[in-house]
Order: structure tokens, then C-alpha cells, then sequence
């Protein structure tokens, strides 16, 4: 069994620790893993799944803009991150498996270990409250 | 391949007549195989190995773990330094922005040492690591990141019969919610992945790691646990905290071991110790 690298191991430990959903995913965008909070967004527990590859947990959201019109992969921040290794903010709104349809927020960052190298990416996800 | 160890504290020397047995100078260990000889570290155990050199070795290669002071701190004191007719390597892990080389210069530059480490006569090379694989002579290498303040690798040394993991600063329990049971999520786990010796971390008591969780260190029973995970043969604790005497060092070793059973052979690294693998 190989091994994660330590930035991604202590990204994970991070989240852990964390009361806000977060997911880490690697540099192709499979899921490594997910946090108790964001279980409630996937509907699964990642002591069930583990790991998910990118087809399988993309499929779980069906993203659509404020008008209801499903968004383009590449419009959605951890996708641009993934693709730019560069941060990215969006708002959207998200349907789960269950049908309910949820404003959110995603901020997606890099993780780039020392030196220079792409490891993956982390996304946080702040469910907006609407006023 | 024999391993030598020429310096187990952590932190800071500790000379003491309390400390006989394992020993006050800092980390540094020798690793020999057929004609190639490798420094693990150049803690103030270096300084002793220095005087006691083999004649007719033409290399010597230094890998460091990292350029804490404990690690670093015997290498203006390491006589082959001075020696023109040697090829010295020194391997350290890359940071994000400042050269190895420079950051080797802070400490070999007045005003804290008197030579400049480029004045050095063995002009040495300073050579660069990350997640790396080479090889030395006859032994494969493979360095990584552990988790450890500041850039910190631990390395895995292999021979075609035999595997030494030395990973003397180390803190795998950081954070992680359910340590030592998911070995892919935990640092260090590929390097000592089934090792023939393990010299691991084994600085504090569960009582001193408490207040001390960030610093970088483990506690005797974690470096146990992480021993017992990575399926290693041999664990010898190694960076023994500066104020721990061997009497304590055994009190600690035999509090750990009270009723348990391990499938490794373990013990406390001392200065002067020589094994051979396998």
C-alpha cells in the first residue's frame, strides 16, 4: 500500500479538525478523502467508501447555476484548481442525492509541496444561508 | 551493511556521568557497505568519527535530516572537512525558497563558526533533496518529507540484503484522529515499511508529549506504535531528550514493554553501538 505524502497527510489531519466540509482530492481529482461534515453533503461516510475516484463522487452533485442550468465541469472551483493549480472561488447551488438543493460557496486551493511539486487540491464548502 | 552510531541525544549534547551508557553527544550514525560509507546527520557525534576515519576513503557522503542545530552542529568539527584530497557530499532537503547551501552557511559563517563554509579545504558539494530515490555505490536511497517542523526527510537505506530506516525527529501521532491504524495516511510509513532496523524518534514520555504535541517529537510508546505498523524488524529509540539519564532511559524503556508483546526486538540506541545487518 503506497503511502500519501506529508503535505497531504497533514491536509487531511487539518480537515479532520475541522467543522466545515473539506475535501482533499489528488492531482486527477479522485477523492482521498472527506470530512465528517462533508459527509453530509456526499450522503456517504468515507469510512464506508474511502477513497472515490473523480467519476464516481462527481456524479453524487448535480451543479446548477442560479437559474437552474447545470454548470460546465470546468466552471466549478476544484476543477479549475485542479486544472490551473491555482485557487478558486465560486457560489453555486447543489442538488444532493437526496433532492434537496443547497446555495454554496467553494473555495479550492493547491497543495504544492516543496519544490514546486502538484499534489492535489483542497476544497472547503460553506453552505450560504439565503437572507 | 553496518551501522555504527556515534550519537543519539536529541536536541542538545548532555555529557553527563549519568549519561554514560548512551550517551550525550547529538545524532549522528555511520552506515557502511563494501566500500561505500554514508553520515547519517552531523550532530556532535560527527566530531569523534572524524578522528576516527578509514585511511583510504576517498568519499564520504553526509545526508542530513534536516538543519535543526543538534543535526547539524559537529560539522565544522568533522576533520575530513579539511582534507583537500576528499570528495565530501552533504544532502539535505530543499526548502521553498533559500538554497541548502545557504542555509548550511548560516551556521558555517562568523559569528557563530569561524570558517566559512565555502573557505572549507575539501570544498564540499551541498546536493539537494525532497521525495528522492538515488543511490550510493552499492546502497539505493530513498528520502521523504516527515512530518517534523521546518524541512525535515527521513531516509530508508537499502542493500541488496538488508534495510535501515533512520527517521531520528519525528512526530507521526500529529493530528491524525486514529493513529497508528491507517499506515497509508501516516508520515514516515513507506520508509520504514518492513525495515530490518528502525532508529526512530523516541524522545518523550506520554506525560512530556502532551504539552509538547507540534514540536515535532514522539513519545516512546508512539515511535512503539509506528514501529509495530511499519512491520519493522528492529526498533532502537534514538534522539533521547537531554535530560533523560540512563537510569530513566531504562525506567522508560521498561514502562513502555510492561505487558506487552512486540513481533520487532527493541532497546535504547547508545553511543557506540555497532550492528550489522541483516
Amino acid at each position: 500500500m503506497a503511502s500519501n505524502q506529508i503535505e497531504m497527510i497533514l491536509s487531511r489531519q487539518l480537515a479532520d479538525c475541522l467543522s466545515i466540509p473539506v475535501f482533499l482530492t489528488d492531482p486527477e481529482g479522485n477523492l482521498l478523502f472527506y470530512n465528517e461534515p462533508a459527509e453530509e453533503l456526499l450522503g456517504k461516510r468515507y469510512e464506508e467508501t474511502g477513497r472515490m475516484p473523480v467519476s464516481e463522487w462527481s456524479t453524487i452533485f448535480k451543479p446548477v447555476d442560479e437559474t437552474g442550468s447545470p454548470l460546465a465541469p470546468e466552471e466549478l472551483p476544484l476543477v479549475k484548481t485542479l486544472s490551473q493549480q491555482q485557487p478558486a472561488h465560486g457560489t453555486f447551488w447543489i442538488e444532493s442525492l437526496t433532492g434537496i438543493r443547497n446555495k454554496i460557496s467553494v473555495t479550492a486551493y493547491p497543495i504544492i509541496g516543496r519544490p514546486d511539486r502538484f499534489l492535489g487540491a483542497v476544497a472547503i464548502f460553506w453552505k450560504t444561508v439565503e437572507p | 551493511m553496518k551501522i555504527t552510531i556515534w550519537g543519539t541525544r536529541g536536541s542538545l549534547p548532555a555529557p553527563s556521568p549519568e549519561n554514560n551508557q548512551y550517551g550525550g553527544n547529538t545524532s549522528c550514525v555511520q552506515v557502511t557497505y563494501k566500500d561505500t560509507m554514508l553520515i547519517l546527520d552531523a550532530g556532535s557525534g560527527i566530531r569523534r568519527l572524524g578522528s576516527d576515519f578509514p585511511p583510504d576513503l576517498r568519499r564520504i557522503d553526509i545526508l542530513l535530516t534536516h538543519l535543526h542545530m543538534d543535526h547539524i552542529m559537529g560539522l565544522g568539527f568533522f576533520l575530513p572537512l579539511y582534507n583537500p584530497a576528499l570528495e565530501i557530499n552533504i544532502w539535505g532537503p530543499t526548502s521553498t525558497r533559500e538554497p541548502l547551501i545557504n542555509r548550511l552557511q548560516r551556521y558555517l559563517s562568523p559569528p557563530l563558526f569561524p570558517i566559512r563554509l565555502q573557505d572549507l579545504p575539501s570544498q564540499p558539494n551541498i546536493i539537494e533533496l525532497n521525495h528522492s530515490s538515488f543511490s550510493i555505490g552499492s546502497l539505493q536511497i530513498q528520502s521523504a518529507y516527515v512530518c517534523h517542523p521546518g524541512p525535515t526527510v527521513g531516509y530508508r537505506i537499502e542493500s541488496p540484503d538488508a534495510v535501515l530506516t533512520y527517521i531520528p525527529d519525528h512526530e507521526p501521532a500529529l493530528g491524525a484522529a486514529n493513529f497508528p491504524n491507517e499506515p497509508e495516511w501516516t508520515s514516515g510509513y513507506e520508509l520504514a515499511k518492513d525495515a530490518d532496523l528502525l532508529l526512530h524518534d523516541a524522545q518523550y514520555t506520554p506525560d512530556e508529549y502532551t504539552p509538547r504535541v507540534g514540536w515535532g517529537h514522539s513519545s516512546i510508546e508512539d515511535a512503539l506504535r509506528f514501529a509495530e505498523m511499519a512491520a519493522v524488524k528492529r526498533l532502537l529509540f534514538f534522539h533521547h531528550d537531554p535530560s533523560h539519564t540512563d537510569e530513566y532511559l531504562h525506567h522508560l524503556m521498561e514502562r513502555a514493554l510492561h505487558n506487552k508483546t512486540y513481533a520487532f526486538k527493541t532497546g535504547i540506541a547508545a553511543e557506540g553501538d555497532s550492528i550489522v545487518l541483516p
